[in-house]
């Protein structure tokens, strides 16, 4: 059964194309990534699907039910962090996850007893007093997903719920996240961390520039990038001259390291061994292996982009 | 029998997004209430701008106290509504609170109620030196028009903070303070309608609080220039007003609070 279904979904911004006729389905139970750069239409796209813009063009059925025709019933039913949304600072943790409980028409002893059971899962109850003023952004974005948690939705929207975080609240939020999704509801992930949605994600779809380029299972997005192999190599002195390796099908230079991404590996070694000689150069490492997800985005993201 | 179930679920629906407002109104309480510019505007400035009306003037005390009055109400209720969507928008609280199962038109009536209740303790309090000035107020009159013309300040508040779609505070401010200064020159505080020129008195009739002033000379003992049952009419319709545009201004361009 699908939570989600969206058909030919369109945003413009004046003559700008932000999000271009996109079509995907959500289905239930399951924790959906949502994969692109800065600037693909990730949040655009989850300010349609939540209901805060409205489409220019294309469908939304959430829970089978037409968005706009009813929006509120739906959104009783989600729960969503969106992208940089802060708790009021004015407010303390408590007071926050109280507002929330009212404005989802919580009656007062249940969201009392949501509120314990939360702030001690997000590891807040000592905190709970004082003001989200003094909080880290670690601690910010735990009452955040604390708070999108409180009316016990069937569907949750995060975007890039872990970004920019410490590492133990990244880790205490993946965990929530997955344990949420094992209790049954359905998630909606953006984010731009690849680990992450490949730790997290049971299906993957890659926006860029507005349309999807592909949407799968993130074990079968690897098998895209599986003609192809990735080199890394490293130098000494560091010097490399990309127009030498003829048979690379894209070349990226990492600090001391450069990525070579190619459908012919026997060619390209020959190549930088050759390089290497005729330079006086000492190979320090060269290592092949398969695509990771990551390089199956930059394959697909950054072939569009170029 | 559809059509009843229908009915009794469109009031229930009613009945809880208006219990929700109250929600977003509690929240605006504890946070804006005691907020610089609000203090500014809702508290101080009308305390000065009285006492240089007072200085210098031989005024008896009925006429003082509806211009106090009036001041008051009209200040206290307009210093918190156009403020808070601005400042929500830029501390990224909004997004958060739009995507709740809550309508546009709840969030608004909500930051209403908190101007409104502002006004009301303010301007309630201040009330009280009708004891000490030996007003004899008369209160089925005062109260009525003090709790209308709240509503309607606070109503006015929501339009004025619906354009610019901006989040700088102060934009919505020097904005709504130019408004504020000019419904507030016109409307007979300062002089009474009776000693208007025609032309003049036709301006003052734009102003609400025109109304209000010539209500409270009513419920103190001086005569009124207005009929008393027009002011309360014409303060009930541009509160319905101002309400009404505000939220059709506010949901055209609420998209616009996101590029």
């Amino acid at each position: 059964m699908n939570v989600i279904e969206v058909e030919g979904l369109t945003k413009y911004y004046g003559n700008f194309l932000a999000v271009d006729h996109i079509d995907f389905e959500v289905k239930k139970g399951e924790i959906f990534g949502f994969l692109g750069p800065n600037g693909a239409g990730k949040t655009t796209t989850i300010r349609m699907l939540t209901g805060i813009l409205r489409p220019s063009e294309g469908k939304i059925r959430i829970f089978d039910m037409n968005l706009r025709e009813k929006m509120l019933d739906i959104k009783e039913r989600m729960g969503i962090v969106p992208e940089m949304a802060n708790p009021y600072i004015d407010l303390t943790a408590l007071q926050n996850l109280m507002l929330v409980g009212r404005l989802y028409g919580m009656k007062k002893g249940e969201i009392k007893e949501r509120c314990v059971e939360l702030l001690r899962l997000f590891g807040l109850y000592e905190k709970k007093d004082k003001k989200v003023r003094s909080f880290s952004k670690g601690l910010k974005q735990r009452l955040s997903l604390a708070m999108a948690l409180l009316p016990d939705p069937v569907l949750l929207f995060l975007d890039e719920p872990t970004s920019g975080l410490d590492v133990m609240s990244a880790r205490l939020i993946k965990r929530v996240i997955r344990e949420e999704n094992r209790k049954g509801k359905t998630i909606f992930m953006s984010t731009h961390n690849m680990a992450d949605a490949n730790e997290l994600c049971s299906r993957i779809a890659i926006i860029n520039h507005g349309r999807l380029v592909a949407i799968d299972t993130p074990e079968k997005l690897k098998k895209i990038g599986e003609r192809h192999t990735v080199i890394e190599l490293s130098l000494e002195p560091f010097k490399f001259d990309a127009e030498r390796i003829t048979s690379a099908d894209r070349i990226e230079l990492l600090g001391d390291k450069v990525k070579i991404y190619t459908r012919d590996a026997d060619s390209v070694i020959k190549e930088i061994v050759d390089y290497a000689k005729k330079e006086d150069l000492k190979i320090l490492s060269l290592t092949t292996e398969k695509p990771s997800l990551e390089d199956v985005f930059v394959y697909l993201v950054g072939d569009k982009s170029e | 029998m559809s059509s009843y179930i229908s009915w009794v679920i469109k009031v229930s629906s009613l009945a809880s997004q208006i219990g929700r407002s109250f929600a977003i109104a509690k929240k605006d309480m504890l946070i804006f209430y005691l907020k610089g510019p609000v203090v500014i505007m809702g508290l101080l400035f009308p305390l000065f701008l009285f006492i240089a009306f007072l200085i210098g003037r031989d005024l008896s005390h009925e006429y003082l106290f509806v211009a106090l009055i009036a001041m008051t109400a009209f200040f206290t209720s307009t210093a918190v509504g156009p403020t808070i969507i601005p400042w929500e928008a830029r501390s990224k609280t909004f997004e958060r609170l739009i995507s709740t199962p809550i309508s546009i038109t709840t969030v608004l009536l909500g930051d209403m109620q908190a101007s409104f209740c502002f006004g009301l303790i303010i301007t309630f309090a201040i009330s009280l030196s009708s004891i000490f000035l030996h007003i004899s107020l008369n209160l089925l009159i005062f109260i009525p028009a003090a709790l209308l013309s709240l509503l309607t300040f606070s109503a006015m508040t929501i339009l004025m903070s619906s354009y610019p779609p901006t989040d700088v505070p102060a934009d919505v401010m020097m904005l709504s303070s130019l408004v504020k200064f000019t419904l507030l020159f016109v409307s007979g505080i300062f002089v009474p309608l009776d000693k208007l020129p025609g032309y003049a008195r036709a301006i003052t009739y734009i102003s609400p609080l025109t109304y209000l002033v010539d209500a409270l000379r009513y419920s103190t003992g001086l005569n009124g220039f207005i009929p008393l049952w027009i002011d309360f009419l014409a303060l009930f319709i541009f509160g319905i007003l101002f309400f009404a545009l505000g939220v059709m201004v506010h949901k055209r361009v609420l998209e616009e609070r996101f590029m």
